[in-house]
């Protein structure tokens, strides 16, 4: 376990495992995505109550759930950096915020567009979307911090920090459909309860989001080399591997 | 299919401007992201190639510059 994990920190390891599984990651992600979505535009059956426009779910929904388990990933890495200073750990928080950043934006962007024919407004000041609004500045203040700071190590305790405490959001998206009278329907899926959709609805959308996580896996993994070629460009493993064209 | 016609699919009963914008704006973004990553990942490569072999014609050049011992005209007047 222990071996496994000192394994882990070494960028060296991970660069070659992330090599191997790169390709896997991009083709199965494509494949489920485009899958799922093309499901669910054209063959789902449309919704009693909502129409045709439910058909955004299937991106609403990936990108939402990516946005948060993005940003719990991101959280335990910080952990990690403030207390083993793993140098992988401040690699991925700094690589993969941007990508939170991006499925945040979506989320709120789907959201917005979803809610116009079915609320009649773009935007209302509810818990769970203001709440969502709040993941989105607290990824660009990470983004943003992490710039400010020249000191790489100094920048990576920074970020960490902040990224911690802005992990009680976390909790607040997740209940505040819950805790509070929202406008934004309860979670679609549960993992104790039978999904409330037919199976025609909720297998796309499973389709679409493991499809969207595993190309997370792959940006994340081609990010993060790239993060780790930068650092490590005075050592001989990455010397040899940029000279002999692999990578 | 749950749609009549490509034009009903198009349309999707009046819902189509909303539903389309938004697997646009998910599809640039995404690939986009995607795009730009692995771009940038290759110029990272390619520029620490470049400074590698700028290294080592350096560190190749200089010795033999150092064995030559070049006649230094200076004058004894």
């Amino acid at each position: 376990m222990w071996q496994f994990f000192h394994k882990l920190g070494s960028p060296k390891w991970f660069f070659g495992i992330a090599t191997r599984f790169m390709p896997w990651l991009l083709a199965i992600g494509i494949i489920l995505l485009l899958a799922g979505l093309v499901w669910g535009l054209a063959f789902a059956p449309k919704d009693y109550l909502q129409g045709n426009s439910y058909r955004i779910i299937f991106i609403h929904v990936p990108t939402a759930f990516l946005a948060q388990s993005i940003y719990i990933m991101m959280a335990s890495a910080a952990v990690v950096t403030l207390v083993w200073r793993m140098k992988l750990a401040d690699v991925f928080v700094k690589t993969v915020a941007p990508v939170g950043l991006v499925f945040t934006f979506l989320s709120l962007f789907t959201g917005a567009v979803w809610g116009k024919p079915t609320w009649g407004t773009w935007w209302v000041w509810d818990a769970r979307l203001t709440s969502m609004l709040i993941l989105l500045f607290l990824y660009g203040g990470a983004i943003a911090l992490d710039r400010a700071i020249n000191d790489e190590k100094s920048a990576a305790r920074a970020v960490a920090v902040l990224v911690l405490v802005g992990v009680v959001n976390i909790p607040i998206i997740k209940y505040s459909v819950e805790w509070w009278n929202t406008l934004h329907q309860p979670a679609t899926f549960k993992l104790t309860e039978k999904p409330s959709m037919p199976v025609e609805m909720w297998v796309p959308l499973l389709l679409s989001v493991l499809g969207l996580y595993l190309l997370f896996g792959w940006l994340a993994c081609l990010r993060m080399k790239t993060e780790i070629v930068m650092r490590e460009q005075k050592t001989r493993w990455v010397r040899e591997l940029v000279m002999a064209g692999r990578g | 299919m749950a749609f009549d016609s490509f034009s009903a699919f198009i349309a999707m009963e009046g819902h189509g401007p909303y539903v389309w914008a938004c697997y646009a704006v998910f599809a640039v973004l995404l690939v986009g992201l995607m795009v730009w990553s692995s771009r940038h990942h290759q110029a990272v490569m390619a520029s620490c190639k470049r400074r590698y072999q700028q290294q080592e014609n350096s560190t190749s050049a200089r010795p033999k510059q150092a064995a030559t011992f070049a006649r230094v005209e200076v004058s004894q007047e």
